[in-house]
Parts: C-alpha cells; sequence; structure tokens
C-alpha cells in the first residue's frame, strides 16, 4: 500500500510545462540545431549554397503536408503534385505580367494555399468515403489531370512555356535592407525557415488535439474509430484540406523563388512520388523522420546524383582503370533516380515499415508497449 | 462515315492493348484487392522482351513461312517469361506483405513499379527505340471504310486471348480454384485449395497478357520506351474500374470502350489529343465516385 501512495508524484511528472520541457537536457540539441539554421546564411558565404538550403526547405514543406495526410490520416494521396501545381499556378497568375495583376506576396502565400485546400475539399469530399486504394488511385488520376490542363489552358497559364516573370515577394526597408527579395536566396532562406517552424508548432499542437488524436484512430482502424463517434469523413477531409493548404503554401514561395511556373514540374514522377519516398523513408508520422528523410531525398537528387559522374570519372582516370572509364559510369548514375526511389519505398515497406526516424509513439504501438492508460489507472487506485 | 469508321478501328485497336493489360490488373485486384501499380511497367518489360526476342530470332528479315511460327514463338515465350517476372515479383514483394495494413503492399507496388522503369530506363536509355511491325500490311477495302489487317490481326489475337483466359477461369480446376479464392480466401483453404500457388498463376496469367499486350502495342506504335507503362497503365485501370474491378468480361470490354473514347475524342474535336487523357482520367474519378462497382462489377465491402 504504502508502494503505491509513491506513484502519483511519478505521474505528475509526466506532464511538466511546456517551458520546462524547453529546457530539458534531451532538448539541446535541438536547440543548438535552431541556432546553426538561424547563423547559418550569415557564416557561410557561399551563396549557391543557401539558395540550395532554400530550395530544400520547399521539400521539407511538401513532406511534413503529406506526412499529414498519409502519415497521421493514413490515406494514400498520389496526386500531391497537383495541390503544389495549383498553388504555383494561383500565385503566378495573379502576380505576374501575365495579366497584368500584382498582388501581394503576402497575402497570396496565404490565398493561394486556401484555393489548394479548397481544391483539396473539392477532390476529397465526394472521393474520401471511397475504400483507401481507390483514393490512391483518384489522387493519381487528379495529379495527372491538373499539369495537363494547365499546359492546355495556354490563353491563361501560357501553355507549355508556362508563365516566366512571376513576382517576388517586398518587405518594408530596414537596416539598410532594400526589402525587395530579388535573387538573393538570404531573405527566401529565412522566409522558408519562419514557414516551416509555423508549421511545425501547427503540426505539433494539432497531433495532440482532438482531431489529432481522430486521424490516427482512422488510420489503425477506420471503422472502429467510426464505431466510437469521430465523423471519419469530415476529419479525413480535414487532413487532405491541410496537406493541400501546405502544398499551396510551398507552390507560391516556389514559384516566386525560381522566377517561373511550367507544367512539367509538377509531374507524377517529379513531385508526388519524390515527397512520398521522402515521408515513407524519414518515416510516416514521425515529424523528425519526414524532415530527414525530405532533406536526404533532396541531397541525393540535387546533390550526390549530379557530382557522382564526375567523382567517378575523375577516380576511374586517377586511378588509371581504362575500362572502368569506357563503360562510362557517370551516365548510368545520372539515370538512377528512378530505381532508387523504387528500392527505397519496397525496401523500406518490407524492411522497416516504420522508416528511419519513427515517431516513439508509432513504436510503442509497434512494438505493443504499456500504454499511458495503465499508469495512470496504477496512480488513481 | 470513312472518318468514323477509321476512328472506330483505331479505337478497337489500342482498346485491345488495353483491355489485355487490364485484365492484370483485375485479376489481381480480384483475388488479393491489390492495385498492382507495377502491372504497366510491367506491360512494357513484355514490350521489350518481345523485341529483344524478334531481334535474336531475326524476324524483321525472316522469309513469309517462317514469319507465323515466328510470330507465335516470340508471344508465347515472351509471355511466358513476363509471367514468371510477375510471379516473381509477387513472391518477393507482396505475399511478404498479405497481411500488412493495406497502404504497405500499395505503396510497395509503387516502388516495384519504379524499379522497373528504373531498370528499363538504365538498360534502354531515355529515348524511343523503333519497333518491327511484324503483322501484314495492306488494307481491307469494304467500300464504305477500308481497314488496316494489321488492325484487323490485332484485335483477333486480343479477342482469342480474352476468350481462351475466359474458358479457363470457367472451365478448368485452376480457374475454379482462382474463383474460389478470390471470393473467400479463407474457405477456399480448408477446401484444400493451394492459395499461394493459385495467388502466383494469376500474376503468371495476368502479366503474360501484359507482355502480349506490350507486344502488340510495339507493332501498332512502331515504338516503345521505358516509361510507356505509367500513362498505358493507369489507362488500363481505368478500363478494368469501368468494366467492373475484379469482372474479367468487365475489363475486356472496358478496355475496348476506353480506347474508343481515347480515339474519338482525338479525332473529332479541336486539339482533342491534348485533351483525350484529361477525359479518360475524369472518367476514372466519376466512375469511383458515383459508381465504383463499375458496369459488371459486384459490390466488394469495406475489410
Amino acid at each position: 500500500m504504502s508502494q503505491r501512495t509513491g506513484t502519483p508524484p511519478a505521474v505528475g511528472n509526466r506532464k511538466p510545462s511546456r517551458l520546462g520541457r524547453l529546457g530539458r537536457a534531451q532538448n539541446i540539441p535541438y536547440l543548438l540545431l535552431g541556432i546553426a539554421l538561424l547563423l547559418f546564411p550569415i557564416l557561410d558565404s557561399n551563396r549557391s549554397q543557401i539558395d540550395v538550403a532554400a530550395f530544400a526547405g520547399v521539400w521539407v514543406l511538401l513532406a511534413l503536408g503529406l506526412n499529414i495526410v498519409v502519415g497521421y490520416a493514413g490515406l494514400l494521396d498520389l496526386g500531391y503534385a497537383a495541390f503544389f501545381a495549383i498553388g504555383s499556378y494561383a500565385f503566378a497568375i495573379l502576380a505576374s505580367g501575365q495579366f497584368n495583376i500584382h498582388i501581394s506576396f503576402w497575402i497570396l502565400l496565404f490565398a493561394s494555399a486556401f484555393i489548394a485546400a479548397m481544391f483539396g475539399v473539392l477532390l476529397g469530399a465526394p472521393t474520401l468515403r471511397l475504400r483507401g486504394d481507390y483514393l490512391a488511385i483518384v489522387t493519381l488520376g487528379f495529379g495527372e489531370i491538373v499539369p495537363r490542363v494547365f499546359r492546355n489552358l495556354t490563353p491563361i497559364t501560357g501553355g507549355v512555356n508556362g508563365i516566366v516573370g512571376v513576382d517576388q515577394p517586398k518587405l518594408p526597408a530596414v537596416f539598410g535592407w532594400s526589402g525587395n527579395f530579388g535573387f538573393n536566396p538570404i531573405p527566401y532562406y529565412y522566409l522558408i525557415l519562419g514557414v516551416i517552424v509555423l508549421c511545425l508548432f501547427l503540426i505539433n499542437n494539432l497531433r495532440n488535439s482532438r482531431l489529432g488524436r481522430a486521424w490516427m484512430a482512422i488510420r489503425e482502424d477506420e471503422v472502429a474509430a467510426a464505431a466510437t463517434g469521430i465523423n471519419t469523413v469530415t476529419t479525413k477531409l480535414l487532413a487532405f484540406a491541410l496537406g493541400a493548404s501546405f502544398s499551396g503554401f510551398a507552390g507560391t514561395y516556389y514559384a516566386s523563388k525560381l522566377f517561373i511556373v511550367s507544367p512539367e514540374s509538377f509531374s507524377f514522377q517529379a513531385v508526388s512520388v519524390v515527397v512520398l519516398v521522402m515521408v515513407v523513408l524519414g518515416g510516416m508520422g514521425s515529424m523528425r523522420g519526414v524532415i530527414v528523410g525530405a532533406l536526404l531525398i533532396y541531397f541525393i537528387q540535387s546533390y550526390v546524383l549530379i557530382q557522382l559522374p564526375g567523382w567517378i570519372v575523375s577516380a576511374t582516370t586517377a586511378l588509371n582503370i581504362d575500362f572502368l572509364t569506357k563503360l562510362d559510369i557517370g551516365s548510368y548514375v545520372q539515370r538512377s533516380n528512378f530505381l532508387i526511389f523504387g528500392i527505397i519505398l519496397a525496401g523500406i515497406m518490407l524492411l522497416r515499415p516504420q522508416g528511419l526516424l519513427p515517431s516513439a509513439q508509432r513504436k510503442v504501438e509497434l512494438e505493443g508497449g504499456t500504454s499511458d492508460e495503465a499508469v495512470a489507472d496504477l496512480g488513481s487506485a | 462515315m470513312r472518318f468514323f469508321a477509321d476512328q472506330l478501328i483505331l479505337g478497337l485497336t489500342d482498346g485491345a492493348i488495353f483491355a489485355l493489360v487490364a485484365l492484370g490488373y483485375t485479376m489481381v485486384y480480384g483475388i488479393i484487392e491489390l492495385i498492382n501499380f507495377a502491372h504497366g511497367d510491367i506491360f512494357t518489360v513484355g514490350g521489350f522482351i518481345g523485341l529483344t526476342l524478334i531481334g535474336i530470332l531475326g524476324l524483321q528479315h525472316a522469309p513469309p513461312a517462317l514469319l507465323i511460327p515466328g510470330v507465335i514463338v516470340v508471344f508465347l515465350v515472351a509471355m511466358s517469361l513476363n509471367g514468371l517476372l510477375g510471379v516473381a515479383i509477387e513472391r518477393v514483394a507482396y505475399r511478404p506483405l498479405r497481411n500488412a495494413p493495406r497502404l504497405a503492399p500499395l505503396i510497395t507496388a509503387v516502388g516495384i513499379s519504379f524499379i522497373l522503369e528504373g531498370i528499363l530506363f538504365l538498360l534502354k536509355g531515355p529515348n524511343q527505340i523503333s519497333y518491327p511491325n511484324l503483322l501484314p500490311g495492306g488494307n481491307l477495302n469494304l467500300g464504305f471504310a477500308s481497314i488496316g489487317i494489321g488492325n484487323i490481326f490485332i484485335i483477333l489475337i486480343a479477342l482469342g486471348l480474352m476468350i481462351a483466359l475466359n474458358q479457363f477461369i470457367q472451365r478448368t480446376r485452376i480457374g475454379r480454384a482462382m474463383r474460389a479464392t478470390a471470393q473467400d480466401r479463407d474457405a477456399a483453404r480448408l477446401m484444400g485449395i493451394n492459395i499461394n500457388r493459385t495467388i502466383a498463376i494469376t500474376f503468371f496469367i495476368g502479366s503474360g497478357l501484359a507482355a502480349a499486350g506490350g507486344i502488340i502495342y510495339g507493332f501498332a506504335y512502331q515504338t516503345i520506351d521505358f516509361s510507356l507503362g505509367f500513362r498505358n497503365g493507369l489507362i488500363a485501370f481505368t478500363a478494368a474500374v469501368f468494366g467492373g474491378i475484379g469482372n474479367v468480361v468487365g475489363a475486356a470490354i472496358g478496355g475496348f470502350i476506353i480506347g474508343i473514347i481515347i480515339d474519338f475524342v482525338g479525332g473529332y474535336f479541336q486539339g482533342g489529343q491534348q485533351w483525350s487523357d484529361v477525359v479518360v482520367f475524369s472518367i476514372l474519378i466519376m466512375v469511383l465516385v458515383f459508381r465504383p462497382t463499375g458496369l459488371l462489377g459486384m459490390r466488394v465491402p469495406e475489410k
């Protein structure tokens, strides 16, 4: 009996205040990482690297958005590129010389996220009651339709050439900086960092909310979730719309950073699958994992696969291995991204379905450990 | 009238190809409820196997007397090899996940699709490769229309394979085992049916038919490339859904209807070819939303 009275303080320790949690030793790496990310453009004078980082942020944002849909709600969206395209085009049409409309970037950042979310609702409302694998096909079809429509509606979208000369964001001049983003990657870097941090807070709070728990309940067992009173269609729709809005955010930023939009950049192979690979590799449902997955894949795609042929050539010529030079391995390496994506998707699903960095909760679920409720019951007894 | 007939023949030719691919989707879905994403790329691989065999046998320059047995050998060997590929994929990638959450085999299937496409990309490069048409040329003049004899052959080959498949499923012991497994896997197992073998045979037949589709595609378009499977696979899947997924006759009918729709949209509307894919994928979404059971399908309960 006396042993049991000893347990309540332990239960009390389970939920320290938010500020208290921030100071914990286990969070120090995250704080250091945050400082490093903030100082990175100041310490690194190489603009092209900052530029790479500013683009990598787009993929982090996309992966975080798809993670809500695939990771939390368990809905396989194979047409995620469609919402990215819709966000990009919404911004490009309303902020360029195309129709000589120049609405502010800051308004459109949210407006095009809203438009993308609306399309998510429009597609999701009739289709989310379908079985999960049908949904995958519907989204795949939608993902194929949208870029084709943009390519064919030449008078509005500029057709195959897309829209060139998209507006850049502007801020009031401060500290001797004009406030024009132009082609300077540094303000873009801070902008995407800010948007990502904002989204991380949003997702973190949502995940622990009633809605977040409803998503995971649906993911684990939709029939049981419906039986406990969750409106499964509305809940899934919210996940879908929220995921789409992230994509819309990313699209606006991407269009403005790239200066152009064109229909070819939103294909299944170029976006939808790449983002899915990021989410699956990092760990579906794990924010940490998804961010790492996004950065890893982006790094492989935009650096390793491009640099590797050069490295191989210099290595083979340095070592004087003539027959290897003749084989032209470089061209094979550059063509291997499809193969790499395929191996990651199938390999992860077969060997480590929780991903590289699974969320703690998911890990416990998969390992069948004790739940919080059991501890609480013990405490109240 | 002439234009109408031309488009109709074109549509039936395309439809024959889509139908052969759609059969594989519908059979696999019927038996293990998996959308085999890789099936479109299995179709492409089949086309390439056929091309390689034609090269090995030197059929482009073969005398007419040897051409007919040569083409039959190409079809049979390519279909068997592709069938074995399908069986291998099922064994390695899908069977371990048969009892996993639904999302897992679906994502794996997307992965397999990319692996196949990636291998073809590495081996064959990004460009279109020319494909010999070994079917007889010339036209059959009917007065109101003239029909390519090659097109007639394509439609007849496809119809022959479909009828053979239907007879196989309806008449043979293995066909009955397949139907039983699709209906209730556990009950079928209790009746002494070897489930793993039955599913493997389903993959073998589906992939074999896809190879026939791939070779026919090569004959009809006289070109092939690594990325063919994605678009054609999605269209064929639309055909399977349209006909009622899980239903073999439905998939065949759906294939022909979708083929006709594509060529009529492409032929009759200004700039229609750019929009025909949009029309087909819209049909896919509409059918799934309003009539997920398709033309001939039965209601599949949520599990």
